[in-house]
């Protein structure tokens, strides 16, 4: 990949670029071999694109529209970008609208009337006749300037240095505009790829590119496992899974972690929920009290209801009704405040928050309680491997012992699934179907916790016969408990069941 | 490498030619040059001479240099610490900077900008205001301001 002689895609170059220098290859396309990895999960299919082969498939989409509409391919890119890779609104807007208004809202100079643009701007070139660059300001012979369509038309070191400024400072890779002033003619990537020298910035130029275009398409995904560099490609767009070659498994709609049963819309919420500030607010809310005058936050720390403000307000009132002090005397069992219309009001809002606390609290509790065992439950891979070596060493041959690793991988599932289970629940409004799906909700969970105290604790080397055929029931259970469960959800949403409380 | 070149081609071009109004200092060091902009005719800085510092970054002109006002300034447009809220000084994507943009254009976009205030983009909202809608008393404290603050230029 750091060969020096590489272009994004010259090998689609349509022949008809004015510039006739010589091209940089900056990825060498056809070196890779993309070893096609069409995943087999029975309705959803989709693919594990490489970095070269998304550049592949990028060249591919350009090549598609050229057959068609025949300008460069560089102008193609900048258009395809400008529609978000949307080829068919490309073509339609090509067709249809007013290509000179198409071509001035991408930033490009129309081809087709490219060579009238020429004459008019680019000043008569003599062989031996110098121009200054209006960079440098330097006076240099005409063959060390270039430019763009545009006609403005600068020396080949400023070039390089302004566009090595912008991708590597500005980070701007698809939308660098020419040098000139209040020009906004865009440089396209053969050019880019002759003016930078440096393989770095090149490089960094192709991962601006092929970058906004996997995030600009929305038939691409990005892994969203750190340190993966591959992106996944479908046929249409679906809440599914999707299992990348790093072996990360997340939803194609959304990019989360797999989240069966919940939907993407609710985990965002949850998400969010969990990620902000509105739950420091309501603890705040159901936990202290506020100063009937001054209004500063109060948490009550002794048993006396008799307060007094300490921020320099200093006024006196009961923590229980909060109204004023002073009537409440030496008969405070009598509380005849008690009832007071304001105080209700104030004890109502209280208590709703205390209790919408307590229902955040209860389903937050648990779904975190869930990740984190599915955290440890990755410890337990190295566990169970020990395990499974020293059955093997006693009288179990390498097939009898892969039941273990078979039950930590449903024992995973069973977490992953419970986990988002809470997140489905929070959101969902009683009725006779979330009945049910608590009664699965129940039945997988202690099913699951039950499979995950055999694979902790009881497993010896004296038992082994004995546990394995527990383990091997109670791991069938569970995941067919599971499925049970994600089918009642799946039902529940084809007809309708589930009423959402936000 | 062609920090320098251009350098010495701007400044020399702005002792030798300058535009009306604006005299640069050349000093032994190329990356600050003092400014003395005179206040544009029928604006309430008249008359007034305004000092400036230019402060010129390695990577010029690929990014844009650094202008300030000493001489305090009260204008919309630009804060108490004579710090310039303009296009021009700012690079891409919230500015306009490009390279080709010389010292003379930026300092003569100060001048302008001197007599042409842009309400809609302010660094003193609270000047701004003023000059949106009581645009006599903007002028009366901008006049008094820059007699109080500013020399005379002769």
């Amino acid at each position: 990949m750091d060969s020096e002689e590489e272009t994004l895609y010259d090998d689609i170059d349509s022949g008809n670029e004015s510039s006739g220098d010589d091209v940089d290859f900056a990825m060498d396309v056809e070196s890779s071999n993309p070893i096609e990895r069409t995943a087999d999960t029975d309705e959803y299919p989709f693919e594990v694109l490489s970095t070269e082969e998304i550049v592949q498939h990028m060249v591919d989409c350009i090549k598609d529209v050229n057959t068609v509409v025949e300008i460069p391919a560089t102008t193609t890119r900048i258009l395809l970008n400008h529609f978000k890779w949307d080829k068919e609104k490309l073509m339609e807007r090509f067709y249809d609208g007013d290509q000179e208004k198409l071509f001035t809202e991408a930033h490009v100079i129309n081809p087709f009337t490219k060579t009238s643009a020429l004459i008019k701007n680019r000043p008569q070139i003599k062989t031996n006749a110098t121009e200054e660059c209006g960079v440098c300001f330097m006076a240099l012979p005409a063959s060390m300037m270039t430019g763009l369509e545009c006609g403005h038309r600068f020396c080949t070191s400023c070039w390089g240095e302004y566009l090595t400024t912008k991708i590597m400072e500005e980070g701007v890779g698809q939308t660098i505009a020419c040098a000139a002033h209040a020009c906004d003619i865009l440089v396209d990537d053969a050019n880019v790829m002759r003016l930078i020298k440096d393989s770095k910035v090149k490089l960094k130029y192709q991962h601006l590119i092929t970058n906004s275009f996997v995030e600009c398409n929305r038939l691409l995904r990005w892994c969203p496992s750190p340190d993966c560099n591959n992106a996944i490609k479908v046929q249409y767009v679906e809440s599914k899974p999707v299992t990348c070659k790093c072996n990360h498994t997340f939803c194609f709609n959304c990019g989360e972690n797999w989240h069966d049963p919940v939907k993407c819309r609710l985990l965002r919420k949850w998400i969010k929920k969990c990620d902000d500030d509105s739950e420091t607010s309501n603890w705040i809310a159901a936990n202290t009290k506020e100063c009937p005058k001054c209004n500063v936050t109060i948490e009550k720390d002794g048993g006396c209801n008799h307060m007094i403000c300490k921020n320099s307000c200093k006024t006196e009132f009961c923590w229980v009704c909060l109204g004023p002090w002073q009537p409440h005397g030496s008969s405070w069992y009598n509380c005849n405040r008690y009832d007071e219309e304001d105080a209700k009001v104030a004890r109502d809002a209280q208590e709703k928050s205390r209790a919408a606390l307590q229902r955040y609290l209860f389903y937050c509790n648990r779904y975190m309680n869930h990740m984190q065992s599915l955290k440890f439950e990755n410890k337990l891979y190295s566990s169970v491997k020990e395990k499974m070596e020293e059955m093997q060493q006693h009288n179990m041959s390498w097939i009898e012992v892969q039941f273990l690793k078979k039950a930590v991988d449903i024992l995973c599932l069973c977490r992953q699934t419970l986990m988002y289970t809470y997140v489905f629940a929070y959101y969902l409004q009683k009725n006779n179907q979330s009945v049910l799906f608590e009664d699965n909700q129940r039945d997988l969970e202690s099913a699951t916790e039950c499979l995950s105290e055999y694979l902790e604790r009881d497993i010896t080397s004296e038992n082994l016969a004995d546990i394995k055929q527990k383990v091997q029931d109670k791991y069938r259970y569970c995941d067919s408990r599971r499925k049970v469960l994600l089918e009642h959800v799946h039902e529940g949403y084809e007809k309708d069941w589930w009423d959402y409380l936000d | 490498m062609s920090k320098l070149q251009r350098l010495n081609r701007e400044i020399k071009r702005l002792v030798d030619h300058p535009p009306e109004g604006i005299i640069c200092y050349p000093s032994d060091n190329l990356s600050n040059l003092s400014i003395n902009i005179i206040g544009p005719h029928s604006s309430p800085y008249e008359g007034t001479l305004f000092e400036m510092e230019l402060e010129i970054p390695d990577r010029y002109p690929f990014v844009p240099p650094r202008l300030k006002f000493i001489t305090p300034v009260y204008h919309p447009n630009i804060d108490n610490q004579g710090r310039i809220c303009m296009d021009l000084l700012k690079m891409p994507p919230n500015g306009g900077w490009r390279p080709t943009i010389s010292l003379e254009n930026l300092l003569v976009a100060v001048q302008s900008l001197l007599g042409n205030p842009n309400p809609d983009d302010p660094l003193m909202v609270d000047i701004a205001e003023e000059y949106r809608y009581n645009k006599q008393e903007f002028e009366r404290k901008a006049r008094l301001h820059a007699k109080e603050n500013g020399k005379l230029s002769s």
